[in-house]
């Protein structure tokens, strides 16, 4: 049987959530390996959450928020994009493959994008194999 | 320990074609502290609704997860539901298995397993919520709309005959809009003047409207029901409250600028009125063409202004207004299409766009409503281009709706005007509206040339210089067509306004694909934004005709008035706290909030959180280095349990 990942994704409820939910709407088709945790706002994501899904067995995670400059609390997602890239740092120092942390501005509009970053994450995470290195064995 | 009710829809067969529903019902049961899960065909439905509340009393529910569609979509519905069978609504779960699963895969295996993923992440957050309780706020009465084009003004006169308060911001120095630049309309060919000059003169006349022309919004403050708006006065250097309209000004003035109104087809005075009929009927200068400004002197126009009006020393002033609610009716633009040079526009006199051509028609325009060229002769032959940037995908891949149709009626206005031969060169004829057909149909009659092809290239004559060919296949015959005409006119792409993108950023409102403003569901709340409050009507939503445009202005007025018309409204309850016993008082929060919502109280050393300023983004539970700050709904708890949870298959 072939690998399929599980990968987290988090998404803000005014950009992404709703982009996601346009390729929906728009039936666009595309891999089922992501589950979505909706947030207000990018910048409600604290690195925390997503080292908890690393050791969670998360294979990759998929962060999501408006585009710099559109969000719809003005300036979070520019503390988010701070802070995650700071983030991916972390997780590349603890030993984490590059590429299994994927952050991407998906505006409502953009159903397409979504569908297109889904696929090709997916496509991503499955040639980087099973996430064990922060993985806690159940 | 809860009691959690799991309620899967169906949605007909738009959840239950690739999900296995009762099969994910079966499997919700086994989840800890479910005590009841079903499916059910539609469970917004009445019905369903039911279904959920005697639920809730038979089992002695705690908590409702509801799995259907997008929680943008029925989680307001659902709220009241459970708020009605007596359990606090913000414990309720949606589970999105219909725009996040069932519409985006057709392989049935992977919709159920996914479905069960996000189902069993739900329960584990379930049971981390808290009941809360909405914030209940004072209501400002009053409404601002945005821009005074037909769409505005109609949205204006609307609430102002209510008895509520409107201010009308204007940014040029007339309302009216692209409207008012227009003779006739389609397809009744009814004047333009006449049925929107009257209500312009309303919106002068009407007590209850604030006009603001020449404004611009330049911060928008507060929430829903509270917005505190700054708008700018530019400088007119005429003093309005002075000012008697004689207009002697104008007559003396002899700065010379182009005239935007008549898009640039002619001069107007540096001192002016756009055209005949503006409101107000005062003028304003321009810097950019006025003597006194460019070279330090002439003055004339305050020589002869009795009411000593002139100001040259006026300055750019700030009004501060409050308001519940606002409505957006910025309009459009008309796209350029000097890069497409293929058409000439720009390079040949005899290449027209629309609304330059919608002014030679007009008796108040450049002509008189004759129809001459640039050199003063009348056309003998004219070609109209449709689709000229639009419903094409290097440019603007929308239909522009209203050309098809305007395209007909200046075919129309040709033959009434000259014995010019008119060609109409389409991709498609687009006549959906009431009368629209009709009118299509009456010009097939009136000797007009029908070409089914688009036109490709507009080059001038090698033999007879001025005159101009158009080429274009006739994709009837399939010929290759070289037309010669005297004059082209392009209809080109309706698209949004050059300062759409900032007035979006100030409102915080969404755009779509092609920079038109978003709407909070296209069918079901067309005229609301992501923005509680806002409100969008006419062609900045996107390209309509009048009819369109006033229907949804009234819209939008009623809707705005849903807010305003009570004194008070509930607000979401999911805004920050700060637990006071962890608060290391760093001060985190109270730098990165973008709404000053926390405060440090520098006597207990702790931050405070204004709930009434809080838009509950999280940002600040986030930066808070002693996990002090909880974000209602949105707690550390429950993402990480709801993450878990997803995991866990």
């Amino acid at each position: 049987m072939s690998f399929e990942p599980r990968i987290l994704g988090i998404a803000c409820n005014w950009c992404t959530y709703t982009g996601a939910d346009l390729a929906g709407t728009t039936r666009l088709h595309y891999p089922q390996n992501v589950r979505v945790v909706r947030v207000m706002c990018s910048s409600r994501i604290n690195p925390s959450f997503i080292f908890r899904a690393f050791q969670l067995g998360a294979d990759g995670v998929l962060v999501g928020g408006c585009h710099p400059g559109d969000c719809h609390y003005n300036t979070g997602n520019l503390y988010a994009r701070r802070r995650l890239a700071t983030t991916k740092k972390i997780l590349e120092f603890a030993g984490l493959e590059p590429g299994r942390l994927r952050v991407e501005w998906i505006s409502a509009s953009e159903g397409n994008k979504f569908a297109e970053v889904v696929e090709a994450f997916t496509t991503q995470i499955k040639n980087l194999g099973p996430q064990t290195k922060l993985k806690i064995p159940q | 320990m809860s009691r959690i009710g799991v309620f899967v829809c169906h949605c007909g067969l738009n959840i239950a074609k690739t999900v296995r529903v009762s099969e994910l019902a079966e499997f919700a049961a086994t989840l800890p502290d479910v005590v009841i899960a079903r499916d059910y065909k539609f469970m917004c439905s009445t019905p369903g609704q039911e279904m959920i509340q005697h639920d809730i009393k038979e089992y002695n529910l705690d908590r409702v997860i509801v799995t259907a569609c997008s929680p943008l979509m029925h989680e307001k519905t659902f709220r009241k539901v459970i708020e009605n069978a007596g359990l606090n609504q913000y414990l309720l779960t949606i589970v999105n298995i219909r725009e996040q699963v069932s519409w985006v895969t057709s392989d049935v295996e992977e919709g159920t397993a996914k479905s069960k993923a996000l189902l069993n992440g739900a329960v584990y957050r379930a049971r981390l919520l808290a009941p809360l309780t909405s914030r209940v706020i004072d209501v400002n009465p009053d409404v601002m709309v945005i821009g005074a084009g037909i769409a505005g003004i109609q949205a204006a006169l609307e609430l102002a005959n209510t008895g509520k308060k409107v201010y009308l911001v204007e940014k040029n120095s007339t309302i009216g809009g692209h409207m008012a630049q227009f003779d006739k309309t389609f397809p009744t060919l009814d004047c333009s003047a006449c049925i929107l000059t009257p209500k312009m003169d309303n919106v002068l006349q009407h007590k209850n409207i604030t006009m603001l022309t020449y404004c611009e919004v330049t911060e928008v403050k507060g929430y829903v029901g509270n917005f505190d708006i700054t708008i700018k006065q530019k400088a007119r250097y005429v003093d309005h409250s002075k000012c008697n309209a004689c207009l002697a000004c104008t007559e003396k003035c002899p700065g010379k600028g182009v005239s935007e109104w008549d898009e640039s087809l002619v001069k107007r005075k540096a001192i002016y009125i756009p055209f005949p009929q503006a409101v107000p009927q005062k003028p304003i200068i321009d810097k950019n063409s006025c003597t006194f400004f460019l070279k330090g002197k002439c003055r004339l126009c305050e020589k002869v202004c009795e009411q000593k009006a002139i100001d040259f020393e006026q300055q750019d002033t700030f009004i501060d207004v409050k308001v519940g609610a606002i409505i957006v009716a910025i309009g459009f633009d008309l796209m350029d299409t000097k890069p497409l040079v293929q058409y000439g526009y720009g390079k040949y006199p005899g290449v027209y766009n629309s609304l330059e051509v919608e002014r030679l028609f007009n008796s108040a325009g450049p002509t008189a409503g004759k129809v001459t060229l640039r050199d003063g002769k009348e056309p003998k032959s004219i070609a109209i281009l449709h689709c000229i940037g639009s419903r094409d995908k290097n440019y603007s891949e929308h239909c522009s709706r209203v050309c098809c149709m305007y395209s007909l009626k200046f075919a129309h206005l040709f033959k009434e005007k000259t014995s010019a031969d008119v060609y109409q060169l389409y991709i498609d004829m687009r006549a959906a509206g009431k009368g629209y057909e009709e009118f299509y149909n009456r010009l097939s009659e009136e000797n007009v040339k029908f070409i089914r092809g688009k036109g490709a290239r507009v080059t001038e004559s090698t033999e007879e210089p001025g005159r101009l060919i158009v080429e274009a296949e006739d994709t009837i015959t399939s010929k290759f067509m070289k037309i010669p005409v005297d004059m082209v006119v392009l209809s080109p792409a309706i698209v949004p306004r050059a300062e759409s993108r900032d007035i979006a950023r100030l409102l915080n409102l969404s755009t779509d694909k092609q920079g038109f403003f978003m709407e909070r569901h296209p069918k079901l709340a067309p005229l609301s934004t992501m923005s509680e409050g806002i409100f969008i009507a006419g062609v900045c939503q996107g390209p309509k005709d009048i009819p369109d445009t006033v229907a949804q202005a009234l819209g939008a007025a009623a809707e705005a008035l849903t807010i305003v018309v009570n004194d008070k409204m509930e607000l979401e309850a999911t805004t920050a706290m700060v637990n006071p016993a962890s608060c290391c008082g760093c001060q985190n929060c109270v730098r990165v909030c973008p709404y000053g919502a926390p405060a440090f109280n520098y006597e207990k050393r702790v931050s405070e959180i204004n709930e009434a300023l809080c838009k509950g983004c999280g940002l600040c539970a986030s930066v808070c280095p002693s996990s002090a700050i909880i974000a209602r709904h949105f707690t550390n708890d429950q993402i990480l349990a709801e993450m878990e949870g997803l995991m866990e298959f």
